[in-house]
């Protein structure tokens, strides 16, 4: 059961608006999806290792050696606001 | 009810950006000051599809870093996302290392170390103020050339107890790993940053109190001061009866004004897990054994060979050991003059430190063989150390050579008993009544003639010896 | 002639051209005629002009991809709004590798929301049709994928699968659908549902368009650090026999609840025939499998939560302007994602915040841990797994929607081997109610060639064929 709180808390996690009846649904899905996942209580795990990664990988290393980087005005082009060849974002301190 | 003494419990974390050449998770070269966003690509800009894949020199580095403060090296490491929002972070992550860090434990000097491990810097933000509308609020500016690159975060325990400590810490860890050559370990440029746990405790308590977390001071000073004024605060706030607040700070070296960085209904939650795009290194054999062979000399054993080998004192073979620079430009008047006492050079190098302040040695006016010189000067009683504090001072302020500066101010000593005895014997003479007490026993006087040979001879002569011929021609032994 | 194309597999048609009897251009044409009138909403993409075609073993046959993968310069959406018009600046290595091969870019396909859902109607570009019935989804996520190879609009078609989203699809459409063994094939430039889940793979017609396909698919590719080299070639699948084959089913999830019965009527079918090829059929069990889909719903969204960050408004896609970074980033993220995608990133973030990471996250990889485990040891007894591909037929738009939960048992026979990492295949077993079913094969980890192998000899024995759908596209 997830309940009012703990949906804004997470939606403010992910950084995701939510309306009022947006909340009310959600709120309510969430509820029966994690009651379902919550099935998994009923297996035992005891001593059981998590998987985080699937299959072995002998070398996944990168030798350092320097690839060409993208040309800037490629690197902005799809930037919704630039200014001073950077990307324009509103200020983190202005809040 | 007595206040019980407080003491600081100080544990610092310092972010290390590795010398290598390309960044932490893509192709891209390292920025040194390149025009913006010039040195991006689709992995370091977090474009959709883009994956990372970790750099091995930075793996090796990390290693080296290990190896030299004598950490355990994981045999097998993983890495985490850090889950959090900010211009600055291009994937809304910031890929790092969790609980399988790259090196657990170690110790450098007395100070033990928890952990270290690697992970990718974040871009660059500037603040560029109010925008072009009225109604517009302050905007930024993200360059991404920095984000990326590589970082050792090296985490101590928690266990200094002052600000002067943690700055004599500091500056050994920074010749650590410069003489490692992993990284450039410049602080005013960002490529060492340190950031500072502070709490204070009732002394020989072994419980932490609330402690604050001092962001991203880049000088030895501004840590030292900012410590400083910290531990104060805290100070004054608990003998005030008031409570810390876990928060983190930021100090202002011009106003030493702390102020707090994040308000604290920002709870972080930074939802690690483990990171499915980078599968876990492997530690191989081949991997450590590269790295033990590429280990240099390290500051601790430095200090041991100066005390060994050239039989220096262990204050000073701490100093020049501690500070690579300061070691480097001892060794480089010792190699000018192999004649030279190794524990008188080290004296003058440090009494030329001591006149130039942050100024490292081989950036001053005074070269090693100049200082070489000027030892060898007073070795051979040319000069005495009067004189050769002058020359010195003339040194850091103009250069030059030290025969030249002695010959032109007339610094010659006076010395040799053919000359400094007619001047021994007229002070006597001069003073009948202090030469009376003299032969009585009483020494008191004899700095008062001594410094009447002094005033004739203007500095020139050797006290010692001056004493010497004053006893001797009054027939004390 | 346009029907003569139309009738030719991808592997025939290669042929063709390789031996003279058909012009590239002509082929080209023929199918970029086709995905532009495409009624099924299949395409968000048809390219206008046939691009410079390298000499390859894929002979020149055009190529539909799914939107989430990168194609410089060509709209890489992922099916969301967020990523509206978005051109990347480099391609993924998959379509780079088939393109290497000699197979063009014809389009891109729509798809669920970065591959959320089993319908196709997340897709911010409006649902896709399913071409043997156009009031019923062609399942998803690689919905555009299924129903362009399916009508015809296409000759074969790349997809993704993190859940079931290339066999499901596939299943529903009455196609060949490949999921690949974890790593065998480059994720590099596919835009990222469930990293430790997503694995590239062919849609196609039958069984030897798959295997051609595959073979030109996988490498190990170092700009993904998770991919592997596959042990060996992938070969063209020549069997016709199953002599010595055993095919395990477990049963109990077989027989359970919510499996349609024209579905298991066919699934049975299926089994006899292969009987008949010479196959042995015994029971197995995989105890885990219910919780698998649990421990599926929370590890995508975990992921997907973290990997959906980096769509915050600052350097591509949608930006919703506000005065505070805080109110860019949720008006942004509200405006630009939809309804499923919100669910699953509030759901993901849930799992891993602070005090419920080992409740959900940490305990569904160990759930992880388990199918893997009953899967291998289901494996030490039998060459593979069977299973109907999906419990139902191609169902009516809009009749799950209002239920997510009921959306995601769909998935609840292909989930296990997404979790596991193993291959696995979906071809067509037959017809319920004029519908397509769809039966699965999965093997051991690098197991593809012997999977593509069996499914040949079963796809002969079955001779279903898709032609009815195929005149429907347009
Ligand atoms: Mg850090
Ligand atoms: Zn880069």
């Amino acid at each position: 059961m997830i309940d009012r709180d703990e949906l804004l808390h997470v939606a403010r996690l992910a950084r995701l608006a939510l309306d009022e009846d947006e909340l009310q649904t959600t709120a309510a899905e969430l509820s029966s999806i994690l009651d379902h996942v919550a099935t998994i209580d009923e297996l035992d795990l005891e001593g059981i290792e998590p998987t985080a990664h699937i299959g072995d990988v002998e070398d996944s290393l990168r030798a350092d050696q320097v690839a060409r980087s993208l040309p800037r005005e490629v690197a902005l082009a799809p930037a919704p606001a630039i200014r001073d060849d950077g990307f324009l974002v509103p200020s983190p301190q202005g809040e | 009810m007595a206040k019980a003494e407080l003491e600081p419990v100080i544990g610092l974390e310092i972010h290390v950006q590795l010398r290598t050449a390309t960044k932490m998770f893509c192709g891209c070269a390292l920025g040194f000051g390149e025009p913006p966003n010039t040195r991006t690509c689709p992995v370091c800009l977090g474009l959709p599809g883009a994956l990372p894949v970790a750099n091995a020199e930075a793996i090796h580095y990390g290693l080296l870093i290990g190896l030299a403060l004598n950490s355990t090296l994981a045999p097998v490491s993983t890495f985490h996302r850090k889950n959090y929002f900010y211009p600055d972070l291009p994937k809304g992550y910031q890929i790092s290392q969790f609980d399988l860090p790259l090196c657990s434990g170690g110790k450098l000097g007395e100070v033990n170390i928890h952990r270290v491990h690697l992970e990718e810097d974040a871009a660059k933000l500037n603040h560029v103020g109010v925008g072009g509308r009225i109604d517009q609020a302050n905007s930024s500016i993200v360059d991404f050339n920095r984000g990326g690159t590589p970082l050792a975060e090296i985490v101590t325990e928690p266990e200094l107890s002052s600000a002067e400590q943690a700055g004599q810490w500091l500056r050994l860890l920074r010749t650590t790993l410069r003489t490692l050559g992993v990284s450039d370990v410049n602080m005013e440029e960002g490529s060492l940053r340190c950031d500072a746990n502070i709490s204070l405790r009732p002394a020989g308590s072994d419980q932490l109190g609330v402690k604050t977390e001092l962001k991203n001071m880049n000088s030895f000073r501004f840590i030292e001061r900012g410590i400083r004024a910290e531990v104060e605060r805290q100070r004054a706030l608990i003998e005030a009866g008031e409570e810390v607040v876990q928060e983190t700070l930021h100090f202002d070296p011009r106003s030493e004004a702390i102020t707090s960085l994040r308000s604290k209904e920002e709870a972080h939650d930074y939802r690690y897990f483990p990171e499915p795009d980078l599968p876990p290194v492997v530690i191989s054999e081949s991997m450590l054994s590269r790295a033990a062979a590429e280990l240099p000399e390290l500051p601790a054993a430095r200090e041991q060979r100066y005390i060994e080998q050239q039989s220096l004192s262990a204050e000073s073979a701490r100093m020049l050991a501690w500070r690579a620079e300061l070691g480097d430009y001892f060794d480089a008047v010792c190699e000018a003059d192999r004649s030279l006492d190794a524990q008188a050079a080290a004296n003058w190098v440090a009494e030329l430190q001591g006149r130039l302040g942050d100024q490292e040695a081989e950036d001053s006016k005074v070269s090693a063989s100049a200082l070489a010189q000027l030892a060898a000067l007073v070795a051979s009683s040319k000069i005495n150390q009067g004189g050769a504090r002058q020359v010195l001072d003339q040194l850091v302020n103009e250069g030059g050579e030290p025969a030249a500066i002695v010959a032109d101010q007339g610094l010659e000593a006076v010395g040799g008993a053919e000359q400094l005895a007619p001047i021994v014997a007229a002070a006597l003479e001069a003073n009948p009544e202090l030469t009376e007490r003299l032969r009585s026993g009483e020494m008191k006087p004899i700095g008062v003639i001594v410094g009447e040979v002094m005033k004739q001879t203007r500095g020139r002569a050797d006290g010692e010896q001056v004493t010497a011929l004053i006893r001797e021609q009054l027939g004390l032994s | 002639m346009a029907d003569d194309i139309q009738a030719l597999s991808a592997a025939a048609a290669a042929a063709a051209i390789a031996d003279g009897g058909l012009a590239r251009a002509e082929l080209f044409e023929h199918y970029r005629a086709r995905a532009a009138a495409d009624e099924l909403n299949a395409f968000t993409w048809v390219a206008e002009d046939e691009p410079t075609v390298i000499n390859g073993p894929l002979g020149g046959v055009p190529l539909a991809v799914k939107d989430l993968f990168c194609t410089e310069g060509i709209p890489s959406q992922a099916g969301s709004k967020i990523l509206e018009r978005y051109c990347p600046p480099y391609t993924a290595t998959a379509v780079a590798n088939l393109a290497a091969a000699g197979a063009p870019l014809l389009g891109k396909t729509n798809q669920d929301e970065f591959a959320m859902g089993s319908s196709n109607e997340n897709s911010a570009y409006g649902p896709v049709l399913n071409p043997w019935d156009r009031s019923r989804v062609p399942g998803g996520s690689s919905g555009g994928s299924a129903a362009a190879v399916a009508a015809g609009l296409a000759p074969w078609a790349l997809g993704t699968d993190t859940g079931g989203s290339i066999r499901q699809p596939a299943s529903l459409c009455g196609i060949v659908g490949l999921k690949p063994t974890y790593g065998a094939v480059s994720r590099y430039g596919m835009i990222a549902f469930a990293s430790s889940l997503d694995s590239a793979g062919p849609l196609t017609r039958d069984v030897t368009d798959a295997a051609l396909f595959y073979r030109n698919l996988v490498g190990r590719d170092s700009a993904d650090a998770t991919s592997v080299a596959f042990p060996g070639p992938i070969d063209l699948p020549t069997s016709e026999r199953l002599d010595g084959i055993t095919l395990a089913v477990p049963t109990a999830l077989v027989d359970g609840e919510g499996i349609e019965a024209g579905v298991r009527e066919s699934f049975e079918a299926s089994l006899e025939t292969a009987r008949e090829l010479g196959a042995t059929i015994v029971g197995c069990e995989i105890p885990s499998a219910p919780y698998a889909l649990s421990a599926y719903y929370v590890i995508a969204p975990a992921e997907a939560s973290s990997n959906l960050a980096r769509f915050d408004g600052v350097r591509y896609g949608l930006r919703t302007e506000a005065s505070t970074l805080d109110a860019m980033y949720t008006q942004t993220r509200h405006d630009g994602f939809g309804a499923e995608v919100k669910r699953r990133i509030l759901i993901g973030t849930y799992a891993l915040s602070s005090g419920y990471y080992d409740a959900y996250y940490g305990r569904a990889q160990r759930v992880r841990t388990v199918v893997s485990r009953e899967l291998a040891e289901i494996f030490t007894k039998a060459d593979f797994i069977a299973t109907p591909t999906s419990p139902t037929v191609a169902f009516r738009l809009g009749e799950r929607t209002a239920d997510p939960l009921a959306m995601y048992l769909s998935d609840l026979f292909t989930i296990p081997m997404s979790l596991a990492g193993t291959p696995a295949i979906s071809i067509p077993s037959g017809l319920s109610e004029g519908l397509p079913v769809g039966l699965q094969i999965c093997g051991p980890a690098f197991s593809e060639n012997r999977i593509l192998d069996a499914a040949h000899a079963l796809e002969r024995a079955i001779g279903f064929d898709g032609a009815a759908a195929r005149s429907g596209g347009v």
